[in-house]
């Protein structure tokens, strides 16, 4: 099952829906690996949506699972890429030249979603006009504010900065504008100190 | 009164040293026996003579010092002082705010010459004098902001206002307790604020922002905050925790009175008028629990209200660990007597300790 | 705390503009400068009328950085309580009168890659200073100005001197009105509307832009409702002790703060949520006409906004 129930918060995490059809002339979806199960759910609820859209999607370790499938919806202007960062020079064009009323619907891992949220908001969406819907890996991006470098896919808490090499705790505090959530060093107090990493939500 | 500033540092060797003068106009925060999270918000417009509550901007004996301390962290790390693009408006609202009040309120130190929008400003005791044109970036060595905030002591967080709600999306930030400007910029109200032990929960931060939400031109609101800080250390920052934090566990019974430091910091409000942004600096006052001592309400209160504060509190503010130890030694200083309402620290009515 | 900080100022100019709208400018009776402001912002003005204080709201319609004068723009509404009616036959040249610091409920998102203005008669005013701001700033927009016709459109020659293809002038004689749904289609991503006017016109465009699918952020109104006239009725001020009447011409606001009761207050036209007050008990009912409250509240009973609001019946105890 590619759902996941995130247990409740602090007020600058995130939270997801699910994607729903909006009023509007153009729909712009961007979705990684499972995220495609979401789009084809949305297409079941609403016949013409798709006709109308744009899809830019990155199956990651999905394969050909989903793509296939993707291609049998009807949409407008499907794209599959490798990866976001191909796939981001693309979206960027797509929002600049876009017109007020573009819905925006993201889907997938919380990386995906937050760092094409980045890029929407830059182009003028406020972040609360923008539809999120999480399906797939619980893996986050995860920013280390010591040497600001970050470190993708992030399951384990504590986990070794990928850059600078601490050890880093897992925040729940996030930051829309680096799309990533905050790590900081576990052991500076009481150095190697370091209890043994557990998997996130467990 | 002229003010001898001093040469001393907040890192390395910690020879920062409050003056009797100092320690007696110290921002003391309780102003009764216990503490509870409360807006505590009043009127920012002066206060008793030689207090800190007296100017817009306080400057005091520490300000040469803490300019080059914050010099030295911009150098390591640029990333403290950022504005977003839509803020250079604010920045220069901030800019005007700060050298209009201090050439008014130390006319000794500061000079502003205004002729339309060619402008001179002499700082004296930096020994600064720049000419330079008043909304045209071009003509000064940094963006507005950061130009007048290099300049001015305390933290400054510049506030858009929209959509009922304020957005850090500007700030100088170099002398924290414990946040990233980097990692919060862009964020709301309560984004920022949701670290904070319960913040969900308390109604208290929804009532903050409908105040500050409020907050009008020409009438500045100000408040109290503290925490706790080993070594006077002013940029107890997230990004450098990895190398300060160690020096948390080197409090020891002798040392406790010397190197632990109450930190208080002054935040204001100003309505920027240009821009509609809200300017919220954060000034920081350090005091030793030695400098606490000398005044024998302080020492009487601080010891309660570090005895009964709740676990979680402590926890958030990063001395739980250090408490037992420094209850050991406030305890020395409690003799039971009772305390007078407020901050000050009436030494004149208050009982010597016994 | 209610209000905001005062400015004693003398009226320096009167200009008629056309038979409904006249402008008002002032200087500080002190020599000293103004504040600046930002574009949209309202200042208070306090009229002594006969004996009754009346504040009403006026967005500032001059160059924000211009620290000598401010100036405001008044439409004369005969059917009104005679606040209009006031500037318009009793204030002179010369006069004493005292304004309110600037206070901004409907600031420009600096953000916006391209402001978007659309105006309906008098509601032209808070874009005047907006304007003058985003000039400054090279800044992006474009005004859509609706009004009855050229006699009565105030500041049209002004601004379509100044601005000729930024500025849209509409005539509802002529049978010329704004096409909203083609000026909404098409607007880059990052454009933010701005609408003062009539509330037909704010319901217009908050309804069409919704229907486009328009982010509710990219969109801002503001609807200054005057107080309107009624029923005199008496109410109970529990914390003060007082029992008062509300006349038919003031407003529940003004007659608490006629008996001296202080209470907070921003925006007198049932916008900014300031003078929310809480009903303690009633046998009546309500005459809401603020939008600040939600409709669940209006039917609650619980709570009733003063500086528009107000009451038919036996009797109402407000929490004051």
């Amino acid at each position: 099952m590619s759902k996941f129930n995130f247990p409740e918060s602090i007020r600058s995490r995130p939270t997801y829906g699910t994607l729903e059809a909006r009023a509007g002339k153009s729909h712009l979806f961007v979705a990684d690996a499972e995220g495609a199960e979401a789009i084809i759910d949305l297409a079941k609820t609403d016949d013409s949506l798709m006709a109308k859209s744009h899809v830019i999607y990155i199956p990651k370790d999905t394969g050909e699972k989903y793509t296939s499938q993707l291609e049998k919806l009807g949409i407008n202007q499907l794209y599959v890429g490798p990866s976001f960062a191909a796939a981001q020079a693309r979206l960027q064009r797509t929002l600049e030249r876009a017109h007020m009323g573009l819905q925006l619907y993201l889907t997938g891992t919380e990386g995906l979603m937050g760092q094409a949220q980045r890029d929407a908001m830059t182009a003028g969406i406020p972040h609360t006009a923008i539809q999120t819907e999480h399906r797939g890996s619980i893996g986050r991006r995860m920013q280390c504010v010591h040497c600001k470098g970050i470190t993708e896919d992030v399951k384990i808490d504590p986990f070794v900065c990928s850059h600078c090499g601490l050890n880093l705790f897992v925040r729940d505090h996030y930051s829309r504008r680096l799309a990533a959530f905050q790590a900081v060093c576990i052991d500076a107090e009481d150095p190697g100190n370091v209890p043994p990493s557990v998997e996130l939500y467990s | 009164m002229t003010i001898q500033f001093k040469d001393e540092t907040f890192r390395g060797d910690y020879t920062y040293k409050n003056s009797d003068w100092a320690i007696k106009r110290f921002p003391f925060p309780f102003h009764e026996d216990s503490y509870m999270y409360s807006v505590n918000m009043e009127q920012h417009k002066g206060g008793p003579e030689g207090s800190i509550y007296e100017k817009r901007f306080d400057v005091d004996e520490h300000y040469l010092s803490e300019m080059r301390d914050r010099a030295m962290v911009l150098a390591d790390d640029p990333l403290r002082c950022q504005s977003l693009p839509h803020m250079t408006l604010a920045g220069w609202d901030l800019l005007e705010l700060i050298m209009v009040s201090k050439s008014e309120d130390y006319p000794d130190m500061f000079e502003l010459h205004r002729d339309g929008d060619q402008w001179r400003w002499v700082n004296k005791p930096m020994g600064i004098d720049d000419s330079f044109t008043f909304m045209d970036e071009t003509t000064l060595p940094y963006g507005p902001m950061e130009y007048i905030t290099r300049q001015t002591q305390g933290d400054f967080a510049v506030l858009d206002q929209r959509d009922d709600n304020l957005w850090m999306d500007a700030g100088m930030i170099t002398t924290q307790a414990d946040w990233s400007l980097d990692f919060d910029i862009g964020m709301n109200f309560f984004e920022w604020h949701a670290p904070v032990p319960k913040a969900n929960e308390m109604g208290i931060f929804i009532r903050a922002l409908k105040f500050l939400l409020n907050v009008q031109q020409g009438a500045p609101a100000r408040r109290l905050n503290w925490t706790m800080t080993v070594n006077p250390l002013l940029d107890t920052s997230p990004e450098n925790y990895h190398k300060w934090g160690v020096q948390k566990t080197e409090l020891a019974p002798e040392n406790v009175g010397e190197k632990q430091h109450l930190r208080v910091e002054l935040q204001t409000f100003f309505r920027l008028p240009r821009s509609n942004a809200l300017v919220f600096p954060i000034r920081c006052y350090l005091a030793s629990f030695d400098d606490l001592m000398t005044v024998p309400k302080w020492g009487r209160r601080l010891h309660r209200v570090i005895r009964d504060l709740p676990e979680e509190l402590a926890t958030y503010k990063g001395f739980i660990d250090n408490r037992p130890m420094m209850l050991d030694y406030l305890s020395a200083y409690d003799d039971g007597k009772p305390t007078s309402d407020g901050i000050w620290p009436d030494l004149e009515s208050e009982p010597e300790r016994s | 705390m209610s209000g905001v900080e005062k400015i004693n100022v003398k009226v320096s100019a009167i200009v008629p503009l056309n038979e409904l709208v006249t402008r008002f400018e002032f200087k500080r009776t002190d020599g000293a400068l103004f504040p600046t402001f930002s574009g949209g912002a309202h200042t208070v003005v306090e009229m002594i009328d006969d004996g009754l204080t009346r504040l009403n709201p006026y967005s500032l319609m001059s160059d924000p950085m211009d620290q000598g004068t401010y100036a405001i723009s008044v439409r004369r509404d005969d059917e009104g309580r005679g606040g209009s009616l006031f500037m318009h036959n009793n204030v002179k040249v010369g006069d004493d009168m005292v304004l309110s610091n600037p206070v901004n409920l409907f600031s420009l998102d600096l953000r916006a890659k391209k402001h978007l203005m659309i105006a309906g008669g008098i509601g032209i005013t808070p874009f005047m200073a907006q304007i003058k701001q985003l000039d400054r700033a090279h800044g992006n927009w474009e005004l859509h100005y609706a009004t009855r016709n050229a006699a009565l459109g105030s500041y049209v020659d002004e601004l379509t001197a100044t601005h000729p293809n930024d500025v849209n002038v509409y005539y509802d004689d002529d049978k010329n009105f704004i096409d909203l749904e083609n000026l909404l289609d098409g607007q880059q991503l990052g454009t933010h509307i701005y609408v003062c006017g009539p509330k037909g016109m704010i319901n217009w465009v908050r309804g069409k832009t919704a229907e486009l699918g328009w982010p509710l952020e990219a969109v801002h109104y503001e609807e200054f409702l005057a107080p309107q006239p009624g029923k005199p009725f008496e109410v109970k001020l529990s914390i003060s002790n007082k029992v008062i009447t509300v006349g038919e011409n003031e407003s529940l606001l003004e007659a608490i703060e006629r008996e001296g009761v202080d209470a907070p207050y921003l925006c007198r036209g049932g916008a900014c949520g300031q003078c929310e007050t809480a009903v303690i008990g009633y046998d009546g009912k309500f005459i809401h006409r603020d939008h600040w409250l939600e409709d669940d509240e209006k039917a609650s009973g619980k709570k009733i906004m003063p500086c528009v609001s107000r009451f038919e019946g036996k009797t109402l105890v407000l929490d004051r």
